[in-house]
């Protein structure tokens, strides 16, 4: 019975989201987690419930979310396989920086460690991909356990938590009181840089003849896109962005060289090894941006700056390391550091800018008749949405050509994709909960026909919630990046690539999504438009791409960044 | 070189909380660093707990491991040292018949040498406990063979940083 003041813990866990300004959870019941369920029967008017189709749909829906707004993104399921099929996204969040807290129910405390129904040691599991986890035996500890919980995900840099309710501290009573966590003793989510560093960076960037400016998400992430705009405006410093640094600057920014990486635009690559000074803000010189490490951008002095510590001297050691955030260390250098100008060495991307216009761009962009390439179903998108759209992405060629091709107007946080992972199946979801978190923009996933088969049970989802996602399948009936490396790697040899698809306007149909299938380059646009024209409907377009499209221009896996293929048997030369 | 492989004692101070030694042990696996020896107990520091871990590695890669083991939340702060940076000790303890060493009539000088002492005597065993370096625990092993070993335990090792901070000393 509840008397007085006292509540039970799950109604506890519920008033907690409500007080942390959760609005919205992505969440699957089950057994372990049926009384928070019971009580969210009377918080409707205030927690905004989506059922998903399978659970890792909830994870990435949440990850999609929070990666929209900014905001920590929320996932609900129940012990055991509830638990362990939220494990992937767990992870890709990890690995994104992605601020979700998981909530999983667990067996009661007499049954733990006893292999009881639907038990799993998922503390145990989740330990190493998350960036705290906790186990709630009592009612008394879950006020300050999601206090902390949303603390730890959300600051420094972000990360999933995951929070195991045992049966017991969601049944028994307790009187609610709430306090926000404001700090924790042992972690310092926000390093203060020391004055010595900012003066050592300064005095490197002021002696700099020929600086580059290689940026990622932490400038997404420490809401620092003006301060970035506003340092390479002073410097006169071309940039580079990473996968998940894109649209941190508009595209049409002055000084901004587009993609760096395997796939990334020539000039910010060969840049790369030809700058005098790397300045390298909130990324992590992951492989796929570095290529082969021994040859990575040698001849620069670099100076590293991120959030985590961990980070600094991970993979590149730096001539400056500065740990702290995005925002206030641009702001501190930025004002200090001298006016300059560098228009030589800035017009000296020209060249490889211009080669790549001409030897990949154009081929992909506008061909010569033929099958409709990849990219022109990108740039059409951006066209007819004024470079406005959110861009979400699954996994593979689809991935890499919308982030060559979109381009942004200057609103951030308009490219979720699963950079560090690599999750195929985490599109469909991921745009469901973008379009959730933004429901006045459109939304617009990239997906192939691989990743769409992966996660497709979520148009249950769009289904019931009507989301208003525009999905569009490149669809070339290959799993189609494997296959590329195949044909360049493997002596094309297509093991298990070769995949046949189900009718997706059938599909669509069964679950009630307007679709249209498009093969030809000239009902392209009208399609695309069309796609568009209701932002709250959902809509599937599936495109028949050439087959044995591949993603240029590319870095080989092992090479040098500056080691770039152009098509299948030329390489970038410079000076023709 | 910074890449060849040394020991290095892994100091690391944490809050009490279930599970955080695994998460610790997880860091080390993942970078293919084999634990030799592990000690943990409480600190100075009321609720807080010190893990001391002793590998062999480089030094990046033991720096690596040290700093994702500082990231996690709960952990305070991480300090690694090669053996010349440190004061080491281990605990041993070595179960003797105590006939055979009644019987060879050298106990007190081989204890002494050693620098060990009696803490459990009894007719059927006598228990020998000494402090030092894996060596001199390894050293007295080898001394007490001859009387035959009934049983034999080592701690892990535990260490004290030479470096002088006198902030710390306040």
């Amino acid at each position: 019975m509840e008397q007085n003041n006292l509540i039970t813990g799950a109604e506890a866990l519920l008033k907690a989201l409500v007080d942390e300004g959760v609005d919205t959870i992505f969440g699957y019941p089950g057994g372990q987690i049926m009384p928070v369920y019971d009580k969210l029967y009377y918080y409707g008017d205030r927690l905004r419930h989506i059922l998903v189709r399978h659970e890792q749909g909830a994870i990435h829906a949440a990850q999609g979310y929070a990666r929209a707004n900014g905001r920590t993104g929320v996932v609900m399921v129940t012990s055991g396989p509830g638990a362990t099929n939220v494990v992937t996204g767990i992870a890709d969040a990890m690995a994104d920086s992605t601020p979700v807290v998981v909530l999983t129910g667990q067996v009661s405390v007499a049954a733990l460690g006893t292999d009881a129904f639907q038990e799993a040691d998922v503390i145990g599991i989740t330990s190493a991909i998350t960036k705290w986890n906790h186990q709630i035996r009592h009612a008394d500890e879950i006020a300050e356990s999601v206090a902390k919980a949303f603390y730890i995900a959300g600051n420094g840099r972000p990360g999933p938590v995951l929070l195991d309710i045992t049966k017991d501290a969601q049944n028994e009573l307790v009187e609610y009181s709430y306090r926000h966590c404001t700090g924790i003793r042992t972690y310092n989510p926000y390093p203060e840089p020391s004055d010595a560093d900012i003066e050592r960076a300064v005095e490197l960037i002021d002696s700099a003849q020929r600086p580059f400016v290689v940026f990622g998400q932490g400038i997404t992430i420490s809401h620092a896109e003006k301060e970035l705009a506003a340092f390479l405006t002073k410097g006169d410093i071309p940039a580079g962005a990473t996968m998940l640094g894109l649209s941190a600057l508009p595209s049409d920014f002055p000084l901004y060289e587009g993609m760096i990486g395997m796939h990334g635009n020539i000039a910010p690559n060969v840049k790369t090894n030809e700058c005098d000074v790397l300045i390298a803000v909130g990324m992590r010189f992951d492989d796929r941006v570095t290529g082969k490490v021994s040859e990575y951008a040698r001849q620069a002095k670099i100076i590293h700056i991120d959030i985590d510590k961990c980070e600094i001297g991970k993979i590149i050691q730096p001539e400056v390391g500065i740990c702290g955030d995005a925002r206030e260390v641009l702001t501190r250098i930025t004002a200090k550091m001298r006016k300059a100008s560098h228009r030589e060495w800035i017009g000296s991307f020209d060249e490889c800018r211009q080669a790549e216009q001409q030897l990949v761009i154009e081929p992909e962009l506008r061909p010569d008749g033929g099958h409709i390439r990849m990219g022109e179903v990108v740039d059409m998108v951006a066209k007819v949405t004024g470079n406005k759209a959110i861009v979400i992405t699954d996994v593979g060629q689809n991935q890499l050509i919308a982030a060559r091709y979109s381009r942004y107007s200057g609103q951030g946080r308009s490219f979720i994709t699963s950079g560090g992972l690599g999750t195929m199946g985490f599109g469909i979801p991921a745009a469901i909960g973008a379009k959730t978190a933004c429901p006045d923009r459109p939304v617009c996933l990239f997906v192939g026909d691989g990743g769409t088969q992966m996660t497709i049970q979520e148009f249950g989802t769009v289904m019931q919630e009507g989301t208003g996602v525009k999905m569009v399948i490149l669809n070339n009936n290959w799993l189609g990046n494997v296959r590329q490396w195949q044909e360049l790697f493997f002596g094309g040899r297509y093991s298990q690539t070769r995949m046949l698809n189900p009718d997706y306007m059938g599909i669509c149909r069964a679950y009630g999504i307007d679709s249209a299938v498009v093969e030809k380059r000239e009902d392209l646009e009208n399609a695309v438009r069309t796609m568009f024209e209701d932002n709250d409907r959902p809509y599937l377009l599936d495109v028949h791409v050439l087959e044995e499209g591949n993603v240029m221009p590319m870095v080989p896996p092992g090479k040098g960044i500056s080691e770039i293929m152009i098509n299948e048997k030329e390489w970038y030369k410079k000076n023709g | 070189m910074a890449d060849s492989i040394k020991t290095y004692t892994v100091v690391i101070y944490t809050e009490n909380s279930i599970g955080l030694l695994s998460q610790i042990a997880n860091v080390f696996t993942r970078r293919n660093l084999n634990i030799l020896s592990l000690s943990a107990g409480e600190s100075a520091e009321e609720g807080s707990y010190h893990i001391t871990v002793v590998t062999d590695g480089t030094e990046r890669n033991v720096r690596g491991a040290a700093l994702l083991v500082e990231k996690r939340v709960d952990v305070i702060r991480v300090d690694y040292y090669t053996d010349s940076e440190i004061v080491y000790k281990e605990l041993a303890m070595y179960k003797v018949p105590t006939k055979s060493l009644l019987e060879s009539g050298s106990m007190e000088k081989l204890l002494s040498g050693h620098q060990a002492k009696i803490v459990d005597i009894n007719k059927k065993f006598t228990v020998i406990q000494k402090t030092g370096t894996a060596e001199d625990t390894s050293a007295l092993l080898e001394d007490l063979k001859d009387y035959g070993i009934c049983e034999f335990i080592r701690s892990g090792r535990i260490a004290v940083s030479k470096q002088w901070n006198a902030e710390e000393a306040e």
